[in-house]
């Protein structure tokens, strides 16, 4: 009896192991920031505040995303020799729309952000991930590779700032956890083991940030030793 | 005449693009292997941030300020984006044009600064700081200048640590990140300083 090796048709909107990679791969194989370097310039001021990284974090993806899924449906039409100005276009229309919405939602956090929502345009992960997926693959898939390395970014954003505000500023989204000022002291007796901590300064300048991403490059490479001089 | 030199001190060193405020960090920490690549680039970079910043204050004041009486400022990211575009693609002719051996040498690199977060962000940080026409230009070539002396250090540097012995899982990317990271210490012991104290 012939045996027919039925190939399932992949859909438009199919959700299989292929687009399950697309989602994984970005928040550890292929990590925007700490396997391609991409991404790397607003990732360090905006560490600050978790709130910060949060929001930044939302940006980046929805971005990255739209970005994508809208070159990859134009992929088929745009000339070669405009195809750099025609995706910058892309790109700066969406980030107007995102800094427009963020300006109206929570204004505090847009004064805040300032120049770094306007320097998502020249966010490598945007230009990175249209020139080397989005050009060459379907609208679908281009979209959820889109979100996986915005969710990628977010993660190492978010471990960041939560290091930073934690020990430097002794908060996190804004409660105050340890320090002198902490709100446990406020509450209970019994908590003066918490009031002991003296905040580290070192941890609100810029440079922190640096070590921080250094040490979690550290880790992450121990651990996952393919990745190993890598780049 | 102080002030502009003042600006082009400020920006080179004080509030050096790459150290400071770690703008345009891909590349800066992606081409730095090696010394030869980073000047190659340096260089570029100053071209391009001292022509791009004149340009789009000049663009930004005449056009989107006032335009037959519209408020257009919420243009300006595409209108800048697209002036740093345009620049580079002519920049990169007029290099092939004048000087092939400097053409090759930069390669790839020229068209790679459009993306690069230091010039979009020198724009930005223009308009912030709300500069006339000759501050921007010395504030473009001061900046450009700054960069490119940062990304010429660091790749002085990784040059010689290829020879020390560093774990395996930091070599490469993770000592890069340290070694900008104590770089940006040694640059904020500028910080706070006033040009306009030496007079």
């Amino acid at each position: 009896m012939a045996e027919v090796l039925i190939k399932k048709e992949a859909g438009a909107f199919s959700f299989g192991k292929e687009e399950k990679k697309l989602l994984t791969d970005p928040l550890n194989d292929n990590n925007p920031i700490t396997v391609q370097i991409l991404g790397v310039c607003s990732a360090l001021a905006v560490t600050t505040l978790v709130s910060k990284a949060i929001v930044m974090g939302i940006a980046v993806t929805a971005v990255t995303a739209f970005s994508n899924l809208f070159t990859s449906m134009l992929r088929n039409y745009i000339p070669k020799s405009i195809r750099m100005i025609v995706q910058l276009v892309i790109i700066a229309f969406l980030v107007t729309v995102v800094e427009l919405a963020l300006k109206a939602v929570n204004y505090p956090i847009w004064k805040d952000l300032s120049v770094f929502i306007g320097l998502i345009i020249t966010n490598c992960i945007v230009m990175g991930r249209l020139e080397a997926y989005a050009m060459a693959n379907k609208p679908w898939k281009s979209f959820l590779d889109g979100i996986g390395n915005g969710v990628g970014y977010s993660i190492i954003l978010i471990i960041v700032a939560a290091i930073r505000e934690l020990f430097g500023k002794g908060s996190l989204l804004d409660f105050k956890i340890i320090g002198p000022t902490s709100e446990y002291l406020l509450n209970t007796t019994s908590s003066a083991w918490l009031s002991w901590y003296t905040p580290n300064n070192l941890l609100v300048l810029s440079p922190a940030a640096m070590f921080i991403v250094a040490i979690i490059i550290w880790i992450q490479r121990s651990k996952n030793t393919k990745l190993v001089d890598i780049s | 005449m102080g002030d502009i030199i003042n600006i082009f001190i400020k920006s080179a060193f004080i509030e050096n693009l790459a150290l400071s405020y770690f703008l345009g960090m891909c590349s800066f920490l992606a081409v730095s292997k090696s010394v030869k690549t980073a000047l190659g680039l340096g260089i570029a970079v100053i071209f391009v941030n001292g022509l791009t910043i004149p340009l789009n204050w000049l663009l930004d004041h005449y056009l989107l300020n006032d335009f037959f009486g519209q408020d257009l400022t919420f243009l300006r990211f595409i209108i800048f984006i697209s002036t740093i575009a345009a620049l580079v693609q002519l920049v990169e002719m007029v290099v092939e044009k004048f000087s092939p051996s400097l053409y090759n040498s930069l390669g790839i690199f020229l068209p790679l600064i459009t993306v690069n977060c230091a010039i979009l962000g020198a724009s930005l940080f223009m308009i912030t700081k709300e500069y006339d026409f000759a501050q921007s230009v010395s504030f473009g070539l001061g900046g450009g200048f700054g960069w490119a002396l940062a990304i010429v250090a660091i790749a002085g540097i990784r040059e010689k640590m290829s020879y020390s012995q560093i774990p395996p899982a930091l070599r490469g990317l993770g000592m890069a990140f340290f070694l900008t990271g104590l770089m940006g210490m040694a640059f904020m012991g500028l910080m706070g300083i006033d040009p306009a104290a030496f007079k």
